[in-house]
């Protein structure tokens, strides 16, 4: 029983991080009907951009928890930014362009982004700091979760709630539903089309980055390469539940995580990605729009 | 209030407004009449910023608003009820009128005019808190008309209120219009097919062929001019 406890508590970790970038995935796709290819990417520089703040915090001697707290602040206004570039260079552009062209473009993003951290920084996995702190009332139950994956689980759990929170009651997140489902008529009603889309790649972005900062604090190692591993099991997350549904992308992450992590413990480690694929087309033969998607229906 | 002066408009290559002139003043009803494919709903379009003219100027107030965005437009006093009602299907109507209202700030006030609506519409009352989606036609037109109403406008514009609705219910939308159009003067550029209906309420009209405005005069001359009887009002 424990042993299945630890399998799902894992699972359950490991499908947070999913659905913390499968949001940005789905949300874009809500809004703009554009796969970001570079998401995994802006999740990948707010691992890095951790990393770099917190060797400079670390050099000048600042505590563990202050660093962990602003070397997370610093990379989550950062990735945010290159999420809110990425859209004005690569997408905005081509909103009218036929469908094909921006995906093309976030593709070129994703290899461009890759490379330029590769060439800025190395090509070498680069040791990351566990910034998290050890808990002494864990202890008793370290078999089955420590620190890390406890503020994984955490962290999560408060960024759902207040995206959740925002979208359903701020006046922002009023128009980013409206936006989502017809953008036209959100025009027409005033709403600031480019702005919605602007702030809906920040949130993306940076909930990608909370996302690269935990889980890189939790491996403990990183490369110009861990957004596009991510980025791919991230996407599988947000189809699997229902592109462009939220509460799809987080359902999708953990039944993601659950599956690779059962699969790990009972079968073997090698079948992981064979077993959360097999699920993916199951789902998808029976349910075509994901677990959550909707099929559209409306009464006209 | 509102002038377009030789207004052309472009889909790619294909042009769908040719030098089109038209004046509205303020409090009037005018509607604008004409067949498929003339170019009406381009007409608005044009007027609301969605599809930009390529060249010519549009007035409103005396002030350019060629090449505004479609919020600014908006925020100015132009709204628009377009084709097919276009409600936000997963947002309740509470929310719908909601994001009529979205460029206003002052909330005791959009409070009470959320309450105006259910007293124009109390069918809308009761479904407050039901997706747009899963209202009827005619009460989604309601609902439309609710949410641009919202915004308090200057000027409403409407395209084809009377699509698909049965008789009863165009009849009472009309009235609505008419009442909107008296109590709040708020002026009316109404886009209509059923040409008989809308000559009836309007003040003056616009008959437009391919793109281009033919015919202007008042609603009474126009339901009795020979033309417009043949080609429009089918007698």
């Amino acid at each position: 029983m424990d042993y299945f406890l630890e399998l799902f508590l894992g699972g359950l970790t490991r499908g947070s991080i999913y659905a913390l970038i499968a949001l940005g995935y789905t949300m874009v796709y809500g809004i703009i009907e554009l796969i970001n290819f570079a998401h995994g990417e802006i999740y990948m520089i707010g691992a890095f951009t951790a990393l770099i703040v917190a060797g400079v915090l670390t050099f000048w001697g600042f505590n563990h928890i202050a660093i962990l707290l602003l070397a997370s602040i610093i990379a989550v206004i950062y990735s945010a930014a290159y999420g809110f570039t990425v859209e004005k260079v690569a997408y905005k552009p081509l909103r009218h362009a036929p469908r094909l062209s921006p995906l093309i473009s976030a593709i070129g993003m994703s290899i461009f982004l890759q490379n330029y951290v590769l060439l800025a920084q190395t090509s070498d996995f680069l040791p990351f700091p566990s910034l998290i702190p050890d808990f002494k009332f864990l202890e008793p139950y370290s078999h089955l979760i420590r620190p890390p994956e406890l503020v994984i689980l955490l962290t999560t759990a408060v960024s759902m709630l207040l995206l959740t929170l925002l979208i359903r009651f701020t006046r922002i997140g009023k128009a980013m539903r409206a936006t989502a489902q017809d953008r036209n008529m959100a025009m027409l009603v005033g709403i600031n089309v480019d702005r919605i889309i602007s702030i809906t790649f920040i949130i993306g972005s940076a909930l990608a980055a909370i996302g690269g900062i935990l889980i890189a604090s939790h491996i403990g190692m990183i490369n110009f390469y861990i957004g596009f591993i991510a980025g791919i099991k991230a996407f599988t997350a947000a189809v699997l539940g229902g592109i462009g549904s939220i509460p799809g992308a987080v359902l999708g992450g953990l039944v993601l995580g659950w599956t690779e992590s059962f699969a790990t413990g009972y079968v073997s480690s090698d079948y992981e990605d064979v077993f959360a694929f097999a699920l993916l087309v199951l789902i998808l033969i029976f349910r075509p729009a994901g677990i959550l998607g909707r099929s559209t229906i409306q009464k006209v | 209030m509102l002038k377009l002066r030789d207004v052309n408009t472009f889909y790619g290559n294909i042009q769908a407004l040719k030098n089109v002139n038209m004046e509205i003043s303020e409090g009037e009803i005018i509607t604008l009449i004409g067949a498929n494919g003339a170019g009406k709903t381009t007409t608005l379009m044009s007027i609301s910023g969605i599809i930009p003219p390529r060249s010519g100027e549009i007035l409103f107030m005396d002030r350019p608003i060629t090449g505004m965005r479609p919020d600014g437009i908006v925020s100015l006093g132009i709204c628009q009820v377009p084709e097919g009602r276009h409600i936000f299907p997963y947002l309740t109507v509470l929310e719908n009128l909601d994001m009529g209202a979205f460029l206003r700030t002052d909330k005791a006030e959009i409070k009470k005019d959320r309450q105006y609506m259910f007293d124009l519409f109390p069918i809308l009352a009761e479904r407050r808190h039901q997706p747009g989606g899963t209202l009827s036609g005619g009460e989604q037109q309601m609902l439309a008309i609710s949410r641009a109403l919202m915004s308090r406008p200057r000027l409403l514009l409407m395209d084809e209120p009377s699509l698909g609705l049965a008789p009863l219910i165009v009849k009472q939308i009309f009235e609505i219009i008419k009442k909107i159009n008296t109590e709040n003067n708020t002026t009316i550029f109404l886009v209509e097919q059923n040409a008989n209906l809308a000559l009836q309420v309007a003040h003056r009209g616009y008959v437009m062929e391919n793109g281009r405005t033919t015919l202007t005069d008042s609603a009474t001359n126009l339901l009795t001019d020979e033309k417009v009887k043949k080609a429009y009002l089918g007698m």
